[in-house]
């Protein structure tokens, strides 16, 4: 086994005995119950009094939206806080330095330390999100649309954040790092909105200065346009504004920028620690 | 077979405006215990460090078992064991040095028989499938050892490695030591310790601000002190004892310091005393420690307060 699958490996079996990796697990697994119990209440409301096939179809759709916006949520915290420390606790504690003693290439610590926990979040989402996938095909008998397009989309989200999050431990402590990390995808978060506030206001500044902001961080545009492809065209024209809906929609070039963005923070993280003194 | 596994020539480290390691020039031979000795701040652990390619020196060029520091060829055949024993504490022993001993490239049932091995022989074995978070710092730095010599290395890196054991634990460091000497393996130990280092090494080296000041070979360097008190010790006289050594202190008029190879002078130097006339009231020989060398070589400014 390479040094990196060994190193993959390894952070993979201590992660598993990490108490923020069960906390992750708790809340994941509480979030499922409660909307596999919301999906079955929808579902029996709208048994006993049907609605039009329109408004059944919008409830069913955004109750499936809201599903994977938890789920995606749920993920981000994790995909940004679980490696805030992968390198930067490592380092300060010291244990780094028996790893790097190693016959081993420093890339090969940082590239095994992203598999690692790259594998433990998206197989958290992956759960995660098939919970709330199986709840309204099962419960409620809704298919969610563009799953090809929109799951590929959250992961990319979800990798990005991971990235910058191990990224950020080559240079900075691990408060500090997780508060940057979260901080990212805040900026993120808040671009999105600005851009939505100024699509719906007709104020092209704020559509300006939202989009801007996406090119610094990502990582949100990368759910809306998810949520874009899963809302049916009748929710499109509604042009309805909320954190499960989209009323502008994310250039397909800004998948290619958090693509990229993805790669250069890698290559980042690499170079960095190859410098990095233990 | 390489003569020198370590071969540093004017190292230099400084982190900001702190300057670690100032000019570290020395060699380590073949098959030798090393002690690197020096106070709190002196630079050791930072040498460490730079010879693992942990941190890279500002200055200067260092090689390890023949290769220039850093290679992957070097590390291969390398052990080490860090200051503080710090590790994934949700492995346990036995997981630990197989991961370790995978990093190293060994698998299988050659890796399984190694660690068994090793578990016994750092007396891990009835802890070895417990989590290191449940271990003491003393089981700790047993465990740390166990990793550090997975590889079969040719050169060890030690950075304290007896601090948090008890007497039975540091006997054990001690054995594995002399172990590793009869087969071949160089040991490079740092040690506040200084009777474990006396026990174990062959060689030393007392490093002050950075800068290797004095290198010592334990047995070899003419250790043997004698205490003379006699009258008259006049300049001939003084001249005269210096045939049988050093004259290295004078504690008052009528006391003289003589540094001699051995106790086997004490006759001679009586005889010699004694048939120039002089009053010999007192000849009191001893062997200088080298908790006394270290204080000689580093000076009373090391002293704390």
């Amino acid at each position: 086994m390479p040094a990196l699958l060994t190193i993959a490996h390894l952070t993979l079996y201590d992660a598993r005995r990490r108490k923020m990796l069960t906390a992750a697990a708790l809340c994941g697994a509480l979030f499922l119950a409660v909307f596999w119990t919301v999906a079955i209440l929808v579902a029996r409301d709208m048994e006993t009094n049907p609605p039009t096939f329109l408004q059944r179809q919008i409830n069913l759709v955004i109750l499936s939206l809201f599903g994977l916006y938890a789920a995606n949520f749920f993920s981000v915290l994790l995909a940004a806080l679980l490696p805030v420390d992968a390198l930067s606790g490592e380092i300060d504690s010291g244990v780094m330095q028996t790893l790097a003693s190693k016959p081993v290439r420093r890339s090969d610590i940082v590239l095994g330390k992203w598999l690692g926990f790259g594998v433990v979040t998206v197989a958290y989402f992956l759960v995660l999100a098939g919970g709330v996938l199986a709840a309204t095909r099962l419960i409620a008998g809704y298919q969610q649309l563009n799953l090809g397009i929109a799951m590929p989309l959250m992961l990319l989200e979800l990798v990005l954040l991971h990235t910058v999050s191990i990224a950020g431990g080559t240079r900075l402590g691990t408060v500090t790092n997780g508060i940057m990390t979260l901080g990212f995808y805040g900026v993120a978060f808040i671009g999105g909105w600005v851009e939505q506030l100024g699509a719906l206001g007709g104020i092209q500044s704020a559509r300006t200065v939202g989009v801007a902001l996406s090119l610094f961080s990502p990582p949100d545009s990368m759910w809306r346009l998810a949520a874009y492809y899963m809302q049916p065209e009748i929710l499109r024209s509604l042009g309805a504004a909320g954190p499960f809906t989209v009323a502008t929609v994310p250039s397909a070039l800004m998948v290619w920028w958090a693509a990229g963005f993805t790669v250069i923070a890698l290559a980042f993280a690499v170079v960095s620690f190859r410098r990095r003194q233990l | 077979m390489i003569d020198r596994v370590i071969d540093a020539r004017g190292l230099r480290k400084s982190f900001g405006e702190t300057l670690a390691v100032d000019d570290l020039s020395l060699t380590v031979r073949a098959g030798e215990i090393f002690g690197f000795l020096g106070p709190n701040g002196a630079g050791k652990t930072t040498s460490i460090k730079m010879l693992l390619a942990l941190v890279t020196p500002d200055a200067g060029e260092a090689e390890v078992l023949g290769a220039p520091v850093g290679t992957r060829a070097a590390r291969a055949r390398v052990g080490f064991l860090p200051e503080h024993c710090r590790f994934h504490d949700s492995l346990t022993a036995r997981e630990l040095v197989r991961f370790h001993g995978r990093l190293h490239g060994l698998r299988g049932t050659a890796l399984e028989t190694r660690i068994d091995q090793l578990l016994v022989r750092v007396d891990l074995i009835d802890a070895a499938d417990r989590p290191l978070r449940g271990y003491s710092k003393g089981m700790l730095q047993r465990a740390g050892l166990a990793q550090a010599l997975v590889n079969d290395p040719q050169l060890v890196f030690l950075d304290e490695p007896t601090s948090g054991l008890d007497p039975l634990g540091r006997l054990l460091v001690r054995d594995i030591l002399s172990e590793l000497r009869s087969r071949g393996v160089s040991v490079f130990l740092n040690s506040h310790l200084l009777g474990e280092v006396e026990a174990t090494c062959d060689r030393v080296a007392f490093v002050k601000q950075g800068c290797v000041v004095h290198q010592l070979t334990l047995g070899a360097t003419p250790s043997f002190e004698v205490e003379i008190r006699a009258l008259p010790l006049d300049q001939p006289v003084l001249e005269g004892l210096a045939r049988f050594g050093t004259v290295v202190g004078r504690p008052g008029d009528d006391r003289v310091l003589l540094r001699v190879a051995g106790d086997a002078v004490l006759p001679d130097v009586s005889r010699w005393l004694v048939g120039q006339g002089v009053q010999l009231y007192e000849l009191r020989g001893r062997r200088k420690s080298l908790e006394e060398w270290f204080v000689d070589v580093m000076g009373d400014d090391q002293r704390p307060g």
